[in-house]
């Protein structure tokens, strides 16, 4: 395993960010941290990039321990962050060269490698206006960037799309998928099962400090369940009869919004799915004021690992 | 070894970001190099007619308290700096790589050197415009900015501790204000600490900014004929006074700021 942490805990006053967690990421592969806001994701990656001591556990990266030998770990990883951090005022081309100064490429290589991954991240154009005067996807792409200067062979992506616009996220997923291809190993966290779904061989869920659930993107799946139909009724006397009507083609319970009037049905089959539900409905004369087919999503994830909807901001994400 | 020289090599990386810094938004260079010049003008034409240096003339011994002054408030850079590096995630990125430990403060108490040597020549200019002179010689004059540099170069240390404590830049200036301001008002810099009452006035004569002030008075050959020597031991002694300050506050803010750096918390 090139990253293998043991047991981390790390609490913060009263508030425990992590509780025990065990994670190990083979070589060549990405590892997903999934989970809300607050779960300790940050606390995580921060811990094995030696940003932060944790209060107990233990942990390697690429053969070296994260608190014994740090600095043998700094020279290894490279870390992007949730938020871009890469200095406004310069330009593109100054935070890359700095950063391969700072890894002690040398003056040749650090601007070798600075114009190459500017190039490379479609950034060639804008190298040398200050930062500033970028979109939130280049300044991600940038940062994105400023991890890969020392091609190191563990990185970390905190959160890398959060914030961003579907297209960008795209092209930041392309990108990733390339690293991969190239047989770099990375850990990421996302917010979004789609992402962990997209981009990761395996993938750990997390809240309040600890693993829920650890699997494959198919395992988890299949724990899960694929995609939803979301039905809102009018009445809420329908509720029941709609529930019962929908049995037949539900995979998983049915999960009933009085407040809202929803149904969730989990299904397994897409378009031809709904067809099947929404004729059984029309059988009952059930009323209908929306309905929409959809993949699953963290939320889902946490209903149906722990019962319980993602509970926001529980935990702080380390603050100062 | 190694380590000082990694420290060196890294912190001349990060000084150079830091110029590019400051060229990149001018506006603060202005203010940096107006309010010298504004200070020198104020205190020249307002206090200058009313307080009277027995022998000699006010503005000639007011420009040596300015230049103090000024440059140990230019320490407030420092912490301020280092704050903003913080509170926009950039130190966790230079935490994260196997750059020296001390590099990202040597770099920034380094640059800012560059801040204090640019509004001593602008307020030098300004003095002599408004009649302030160099009487001893330009090798005394010179270790005159020498001395002040180092003494602001060690303020720098201390505001760089303060920087890494706090969460944000208007903590930094505010906390700041409250010690530089009786830092630099209780001394001999804008008037004689003989008229002081008898607790600011020992407070004054063992302020190392007096020390600093006095030591480049004299080195300036400011000190107006018939004036008395002075009673106490910092200020007969200003220059090794001066200098030992600045090993001192060097020597505990060094390793301080350093641990702070290692230890502290990710800024998000």
């Amino acid at each position: 395993m090139i990253v293998e942490a043991r047991g981390l805990v790390k609490t913060y006053k009263e508030v425990v960010a992590l509780a025990g967690l065990d994670l190990a990421v083979a070589e060549g592969t990405v590892l997903g941290l999934l989970g809300p806001n607050g779960a300790g994701k940050t606390t995580a990656v921060s811990i094995l990039t030696t940003l932060l001591k944790p209060d107990s556990g233990s942990a390697t990266v690429a053969g070296a321990d994260v608190l014994a030998d740090p600095h043998e770990v700094r020279k290894r990883i490279g870390l992007s962050g949730q938020y871009a951090a890469v200095d406004e005022t310069l330009t593109g081309y100054e935070n890359l060269d700095m950063i391969g100064r700072l890894y002690h490429l040398g003056r040749e290589r650090s601007r070798l490698r600075a114009r190459e991954l500017l190039e490379r991240f479609d950034l060639a154009d804008a190298a040398d206006r200050p930062v500033k005067t970028y979109s939130g996807g280049m300044r991600r792409r940038l940062d994105l960037a400023g991890a890969l200067v020392a091609e190191s062979p563990v990185l970390f992506l905190d959160e890398p799309t959060t914030g961003l616009d579907p297209r960008s996220r795209t092209e930041l997923w392309a990108i990733i998928r390339d690293l991969v291809y190239r047989g770099r190993t990375l850990l990421l966290t996302t917010q979004y099962l789609e992402e962990a779904d997209q981009l990761c061989d395996d993938i750990v869920v997390i809240d309040h400090g600890r693993e829920i659930a650890h699997g494959t993107s198919d395992e988890l799946k299949r724990m899960v369940g694929g995609e939803r139909i979301e039905v809102t009724l009018p009445h809420p006397h329908d509720l029941e009869r709609a529930k019962a009507a929908l049995a037949p083609i539900a995979v998983g319970e049915i999960q009933v919004d009085q407040a809202t009037r929803t149904l969730l049905v989990p299904i397994a089959g897409g378009a031809q799915v709904l067809t099947d539900g929404l004729r059984r409905l029309d059988t009952e004369n059930i009323e209908l004021s929306d309905v929409m087919l959809r993949r699953p999503t963290l939320d889902d994830v946490f209903l149906s690992l722990t019962g319980h909807h993602v509970e926001e901001g529980t935990t702080a994400e380390v603050t100062p | 070894m190694k380590g000082f020289m990694s420290a060196l090599g890294d912190g001349a990386v990060i000084a150079k970001r830091n110029l590019i810094k400051i060229i990149r938004v001018p506006e603060v260079l202005v203010f940096v190099l107006i309010s010298p010049i504004m200070f020198v003008l104020l205190f020249a034409y307002v206090f200058g007619s009313s307080i009277d240096i027995p022998g000699g003339s006010y503005r000639e011994f007011l420009i040596a308290g300015i230049f103090a002054q000024t440059v140990v408030f230019g320490a407030t850079f420092t912490g301020a700096g280092l704050a903003e590096d913080m509170q926009k995630g950039i130190i966790d990125r230079f935490r994260s790589l196997p750059m020296s430990r001390s590099a990202v403060i040597v770099g920034r108490t380094a640059s800012d050197v560059v801040y204090n040597v640019l509004s001593l020549v602008i307020m030098g200019l300004t003095g002599l415009l408004v009649g302030w002179r160099i009487n001893n010689g330009v090798v005394d004059a010179l270790a005159a900015f020498g001395l002040l540099l180092l003494f602001a170069y060690a303020m720098s240390w201390i505001m760089a501790y303060v920087g890494l404590m706090v969460p944000s830049v208007e903590v930094v200036n505010n906390a700041s204000f409250m010690v530089i301001f009786p830092m630099t008002f209780v001394a001999n810099t804008f008037v004689p600490s003989d008229n002081l009452p008898s607790a600011l006035r020992t407070f004054a004569e063992w302020n190392p900014v007096s020390a600093v002030t006095q030591a480049a008075r004299e080195l300036f050959g400011n000190i107006p004929p018939g004036t008395p020597e002075p009673t106490v031991w910092p200020l007969q002694n200003p220059e090794i006074y001066t200098l030992g300050w600045v090993v001192v506050i060097i020597a505990v803010f060094a390793p301080l700021s350093v641990h702070r750096y290692k230890t502290m918390r990710a800024s998000r």
